[in-house]
């Protein structure tokens, strides 16, 4: 694309610049050194006419329209990579990029695949349109029957916020009731809202739809406030982070804590079960909105490193420079159109990362990674040996639950 | 241009179906409805068409649970007037359906009414034709694609095998939409909210729905297992000799 040097309207700049400002810690945006490091950690940059620092560079020279012009944007995953090393501190996966999202949004320049995945979030109030009345059937047939507020309305200690990928996806619900077995046999009281939970909305926020955000933490701040619990506790990184860092904006605030956290801090009562050896070199995938953007390394590390047999070994990207698994951000709703453009899944390069060490499971945290990373070895054929597994699954097979 | 744009709301299969005890309709307890998609590609096709030449866009739809917002996130797309039909429609089927907005519809006396060619659940023929006859005016089916010139459109109408016709039609006339030019678009939910705020939906109440013409469900159900297949077993060249000798029983050979 050709890029002429007179603005075609500065308005246009100067209206989205000044609304940065109005996001936490947007002004920094005036720090940018235009040293480059955002789009050159940026896993997509390469891809991208306008990676984040290009982007800086164009508002500055008043052409920001020709931005929204590419559709450069929708290549960006959320993994926060930019932000996590740009000198100047500027957030740009949070201010720059979920703006700039958001306008082409308004613009209505939203790709099909992605709009198809907001629309069920708006209708059934999770992105893969499922019923929200099945919201829970992952539950059935397993003993002691999971406790569902709505039908008793007990107070517990811990409400587990499932969130939207692991109380629907096929290959996900094997690691959600993974984990409902291993919270049974620690004793913990804990409860779901199944068919009243609804997506925590944090994807579809980053990948520009704010109202469409704003509206699912209502609907959920609702409901939590119907029930008695002590503290929530989620399986979605993405779930966490809009728990713990976007929802008490908007007065929603309870304390949260990922589930790898929660199993940590019971790791001596979790040690003695842990009976059955899994025999393999282990790799960790930091999910980037457990790691990066929340500093939970290590409790994953340490559940893993306790399961007998295991020898933990780490990717050449990992803790705060892990490689996203390019669900991210809208990622997860836009794989055709980003493969239209790469012609490659980030997913696929962090499996080969994986055979690299020589693992032979790559362990994940997060409800988007088991199908992306599965998909990926299938069309990896070094990776068809990787098996992927939730760290939730590993536990429950060497408690032999 | 004045485009009217009856539309109907449907069962949405993301959710099981289930038979009430009658046994002659749906139980509709956990009846979820949904927008009739080709009712929103004719809600497309109305704002297209208004962006390129002007013109005012009505909505109309009978009460049914999620009208409201079908109706606001029309209004956000681009709809200028919402109208919603009042009353019990539980029991009205197409002709009733047709009769109602046909009401409402002389009283607006739009240029064009665009609706969906067809739904899921049309049981005695698709809206738009029943509506059609009732107003008195021409109408054409299968519709993806329509050119405004003057007092005429041109609707381009798609047939089976790939053959497209060009049909120009006098107005007003009535379209049944396949398709609009481009998928209904996306509208940010922050828009929609805004619209909630400002626009109006203006409620017509309906009494007496007239469904004459219409069918009677005797029989509803789910589909019955009649009797079991037979599996040919062997080789191929087995399995083909013993199904020419099957159809050579029943004289299809």
């Amino acid at each position: 694309m050709e890029i002429t040097l007179s603005p075609l309207s500065p308005s246009v700049t100067k209206t989205f610049y000044t609304s940065l400002f109005d996001i936490k810690d947007g002004e920094r945006i005036r720090t940018c050194l235009q040293c480059g490091t955002c789009s050159g950690i940026c896993p997509f940059g390469y891809i991208m006419k306008f990676p984040p620092g290009k982007i800086i560079g164009a508002i500055r020279a008043e052409i920001f329209e020709h931005v929204l012009k590419t559709d450069s944007v929708w290549m960006c995953v959320s993994c926060n990579a930019c932000a996590a090393f740009c000198p100047s501190n500027i957030p740009i996966t949070s201010v720059l990029m979920t703006r700039a999202k958001e306008e082409m949004i308004l613009a209505g320049n939203v790709p099909s695949e992605l709009q198809a995945a907001l629309e069920n979030t708006q209708r059934y109030g999770n992105p893969l349109g499922e019923s929200p009345r099945k919201r829970a059937d992952w539950t059935l047939g397993l003993q002691p029957e999971v406790n569902i507020l709505a039908k008793t309305r007990q107070p517990v200690d811990v409400l587990w916020y499932v969130g939207d990928y692991a109380s629907y996806h096929p290959r996900m619900q094997s690691a959600t009731k993974a984990l409902a077995k291993i919270l049974n046999v620690l004793g913990v009281n804990f409860g779901i809202l199944g068919p009243e939970e609804y997506s925590d909305g944090d994807s579809q926020r980053l990948a520009g739809e704010r109202g469409l955000f704003e509206m699912m933490a209502q609907k959920n701040g609702q409901v939590f406030r119907r029930y008695k619990f002590n503290e929530i506790i989620t399986t979605d990184p993405h779930a966490f982070n809009a728990l713990k860092n976007e929802y008490p904006a908007l007065g929603i605030a309870y304390p949260v804590r990922h589930y790898t956290q929660f199993l940590f801090e019971r790791l001596e009562q979790i040690k003695p079960l842990l009976k059955n050896e899994i025999k393999a070199k282990v790799a960790y995938h930091d999910p980037c909105y457990l790691g990066r953007v929340n500093g939970v390394f290590d409790e994953p590390r340490a559940l893993l490193s306790a399961i007998p047999g295991i020898e933990l070994v780490e990717m050449s990207h990992q803790r705060i420079n892990s490689l996203c698994c390019g669900g991210g951000g809208g990622g997860m709703w836009l794989d055709g159109f980003q493969w239209e453009k790469a012609h490659t899944r980030l997913s696929e390069w962090r499996v080969r990362e994986a055979i690299a060490t020589n693992a032979e499971i790559l362990a994940v945290a997060c409800p988007y990674e088991p199908p992306r990373f599965e998909d990926a070895t299938k069309t990896i054929p070094a990776a068809s040996q990787l098996k992927v597994r939730e760290i939730a699954e590993l536990l429950a097979e060497s408690m032999d639950l | 241009m004045k485009i009217a744009v009856p539309i109907k709301f449907v069962p949405d299969l993301v959710e099981e179906l289930t038979i009430d005890p009658s046994g002659t309709a749906l139980d509709t307890t956990w009846l979820r409805l949904i927008i009739n998609e080709l009712d929103d590609h004719a809600v497309e096709e109305a704002i297209l068409l208004k962006e390129r030449t002007g013109g005012e866009v009505t909505v109309l739809s009978a009460e049914a649970d999620g009208v409201d917002d079908f109706l606001f996130t029309a209004a956000a797309k681009g709809a200028d007037r919402l109208i919603k039909l009042t009353g019990d429609f539980s029991a009205a089927d197409n002709h009733a359906l047709g009769r109602a907005f046909a009401d409402v519809i002389k009283e607006l006396q739009p240029d064009l009414i665009l609706t969906g060619v067809q739904a899921h659940n049309d049981l005695d023929g698709s809206v738009g034709p029943l509506l059609a006859e009732y107003l008195g005016l021409p109408y054409v089916g299968y519709v993806a694609g329509v050119t405004l010139a003057g007092d005429k459109v041109t609707a381009r109408k798609e047939y089976s095998g790939g053959l497209v016709a060009e049909v120009e039609v006098q107005l007003p006339a009535v379209l049944g939409i396949q398709a609009a030019e481009q998928p209904p678009r996306y509208v940010a939910y922050s828009k929609i909210r805004q619209v909630m705020g400002t626009a109006k939906i203006e409620e017509r109440p309906v009494s007496g729905l007239e469904s004459s013409g219409g069918v009677v469900v005797s029989r509803m159900f789910q589909p019955e297992v009649a009797e079991r297949a037979t599996m040919l077993e062997g080789s191929p060249e087995d399995v083909a000799d013993k199904l020419v000798g099957l159809f050579k029983e029943l004289g299809t050979l």
